[in-house]
């Protein structure tokens, strides 16, 4: 099949070949430059052709297949696919900087950097996850940064698409992808659930924070699937210096049922994001594995009875969206506050694993800089925030399903525009100003949200106030 | 070149004229039935004039079972199938009978073959509907590709030099790349009685030069179709289901 060798020096579909940069177990990297421009890329070729081992050449297939259909800053741009029948190869955009491999031997690393890191690679996910493919081979040497700070996934070579067949659907005897971080349902062969790389993201921020992995490095599928049933020493057992939310965080991330995760990986982001909102539960303290007899029990349950079947293809990612209410509170009508509450119940009840951020914008004088006690000595932030918790009450949210956020800034629109677009918010609720007169002066916040925001706006306006205006 | 494939028409004709306009529209070259223009439906003699022509200008069309049982009676049919087969018979010219009976059971056209049902043999009218019936007919060919019908879900199974089997719901306007080194079958969904939940006429388009399958949806008006097929008096179960696509 394979007519071509490769060389310095080659040149294939108009692309030079400069120097081997890398050689993995499934594939060899070669830096090249396009003849037409002079432009430099990264190409990837397969390790060895069909005959040999047909898990590289699928793989390889899968990739050549999803890559051109990615988008974003999120993935190395693909520029080009080498015909099988000649010499099959991908050449991408090739990302400067290393992955985050190197940073093996610097672990453990400080939380708040960790928190950091793995929001940023959340936030990778969400992308991946609204285009519809799973990563499937997430971990540190899949895991690069653009400049400007996006976290960039690699390698889909072991990727499932949606809306594409999947090559590697029982094409292999052993389950597909790296032992540290692989989920409990990949490990018995379920290649569609997107909550399975939110588990591999929860073994890299263990790792990250502890320098040892949750399952350690088995080889062999019996030791694979031990996950199953053995749950990891808790973090905190190992670095007290992780905090309770973080461990919250990172055994939900664990949860060996994929329903006991974040359902996505924007809440997910969330969460590492705003952990002075996060609702602790006995994941924070937990200081020991289970014990011998609970483990036991699992031990003898049927396999595909411990873990959760995928989600059907037809549900979209945004089953569990995030919403965000904006509130104003010194333009609050109790009607328009009962219709905003209204709104925002309505757009939850369809979803259960939605979550509703309540924010407000504590607007900040433009000449004066902030003064951050009132008169009496209260401080506005926490008082805003006591303030936006007795708006939201009569919506009686549990705990865990609401979080609150008081901003400060000049610009109350571009501020939740901002909150929007870091948070993968899905959908803001707001309300018009009630005041047309107020609006003719000082434009209209909701206005510029609604036609700016990366997501759904739904601006909330009360009928009879406006016809009195 | 784009091939448009359109299997199970089931006398509907104006689920084929749907059809036939959205083909058009994506500038399909060829036009390839793969069997099944009768029975169910409403405009049976209708039909067959408009696929006749179709095929005298280069169309290729197989034979389906519905067809076959409008020559020669059969019993492998449930009640409402047959009831429609029974008046479906008495509508038809005596042209119509004659270019049914002249359709060949499977057509060979470079590495693809045509097919109504089951390819390993044409005249049983299997179902592909699973891998395992997949892999039957595969092995019963020789073909790259092969494209049938009769099950009216769509569907593609891909057969590695490994021997795997792979099953894929094919989703709509999505083209499913068909890669070299496999065999491929593809089941084309139903374009006069859709039974996927979805009451929008199906069909298929396959890009030889992209080496790619798409499978389409083109809506018609299903309600008159319905009405239609209760105001002749055929079987109250066949006016329903269309509604639903069930």
């Amino acid at each position: 099949m394979v007519k071509a060798r490769l060389n310095i020096g080659t040149v294939i579909d108009g692309f030079t070949i400069d120097a081997l940069t890398h050689t993995g177990g499934m594939a060899h990297l070669w830096s090249v430059t396009r003849a037409a421009d002079g432009a430099q890329f990264l190409m990837k070729t397969p390790v060895v052709y069909e005959g040999e081992d047909p898990a590289a050449i699928v793989s390889f297939e899968m990739e050549q297949m999803i890559m051109p259909r990615l988008k974003g800053p999120h993935v190395p741009r693909h520029i080009a696919n080498g015909d099988f029948a000649v010499q099959p190869f991908i050449v991408m955009e090739k990302l400067s900087g290393e992955t985050l491999l190197p940073q093996l031997k610097n672990l453990p690393l400080p939380v708040e950097k960790v928190a950091e890191l793995g929001a940023r690679i959340a936030d990778a996910l969400v992308a991946l996850h609204a285009q519809g493919v799973v990563h499937l081979d997430l971990k540190p040497s899949n895991i690069m940064f653009r400049p400007t700070g996006e976290a960039v996934l690699v390698d889909y070579g072991l990727a499932h698409h949606r809306e594409l067949p999947d090559l590697l659907q029982e094409e292999f005897r052993l389950p597909y992808g790296t032992a540290p971080y692989m989920a409990p349902e990949q490990v018995m062969g379920i290649r569609s659930d997107p909550r399975s790389d939110i588990f591999s993201l929860g073994c890299l921020l263990y790792f990250f924070v502890t320098g040892i992995r949750p399952f350690g490095d088995p080889l062999k599928l019996k030791g694979l699937k031990q996950r199953l049933w053995r749950d990891p020493v808790p973090p905190r057992k190992l670095n007290s210096a992780v905090p309770p939310w973080f461990q919250e965080i990172v055994l939900r991330c664990l949860e060996v049922k994929a329903g006991r995760r974040y359902p996505t990986a924007a809440q997910l982001a969330h969460d590492l994001r705003h952990p002075d909102q996060l609702v602790l539960t006995a994941r924070a303290t937990k200081m020991e594995k289970d014990g011998f007899f609970a483990v036991l029990k699992r031990k003898g349950e049927p396999h595909m009875s411990l873990i959760d079947t995928p989600p059907e293809r037809g549900a979209e990612v945004s089953d569990a969206p995030i919403v965000t209410v904006a509130v104003n509170l010194d333009d609050m009508t109790p009607e328009l506050a009962d219709k905003l509450r209204r709104t925002a119940l309505r757009i939850l009840e369809r979803s259960p694993d939605a979550r509703l951020a309540v924010l407000n914008v504590l607007k900040l004088n433009r000449i004066a800089m902030d003064q951050t006690l009132d008169e009496d000595g209260n401080n506005k932030h926490v008082q805003r925030l006591v303030d936006l918790k007795d708006w939201a009450r009569p919506m009686k949210l549990a705990q865990g399903r609401i979080t609150f956020h008081v901003l400060e800034a000049i610009d109350p629109a571009d501020t939740i525009l901002d909150y929007a677009r870091v948070n993968n918010v899905d959908h803001l609720v707001m309300g018009a100003r009630a005041n047309s007169t107020m609006r003719k002066l000082l434009g209209s916040v909701s206005g510029k949200v609604a036609a700016e925001a990366p997501c759904s706006v739904t601006v909330v306006r009360n009928r009879e106030a406006e016809q009195q205006g | 070149m784009r091939i448009a494939l359109i299997s199970d028409v089931h006398a509907n004709l104006p689920a084929l004229e749907a059809c036939l306009a959205a083909v058009a529209r994506l500038q399909a070259s060829r036009l390839v039935f793969l069997g099944d223009f009768v029975g169910y439906g409403p405009d049976p003699e209708a039909v067959i004039n408009r696929v006749r022509s179709l095929a005298e200008a280069g169309a290729i069309a197989v034979l389906g079972n519905h067809d076959m049982a409008v020559l020669k009676p059969t019993r492998d049919m449930n009640s409402a199938a047959a009831q429609a087969i029974a008046w479906t018979r008495q509508q038809l010219s005596e042209t119509s009978k004659s270019f049914l009976a002249a359709l060949p059971f499977e057509v060979r056209s470079g590495d693809a073959l045509y097919v109504h049902a089951d390819a390993s043999d044409p005249s049983a009218w299997h179902y592909v509907t699973d891998a395992e019936t997949a892999r039957a007919s595969l092995s019963g060919c020789d073909a790259m590709l092969t494209f049938c019908g009769h099950a009216h879900v769509p569907a593609v199974y891909c057969l590695s030099a490994t021997g795997k089997m792979i099953s894929h719901a094919p989703v709509q306007d999505v083209a499913v790349p068909l890669l070299a080194h496999r065999r491929w079958l593809a089941v084309v969904g139903s374009t006069g009685q859709p039974r996927d939940g979805n009451p929008a006429a199906s069909f298929a388009v396959h890009d030889t030069s992209a080496r790619s399958l798409t499978y389409h949806r083109a809506p018609y008006d299903v309600e008159s179709v319905s009405q239609r097929i209760r105001a002749l008096g055929l079987p109250d179960s066949l006016a329903a289901r269309l509604l639903e696509g069930r």
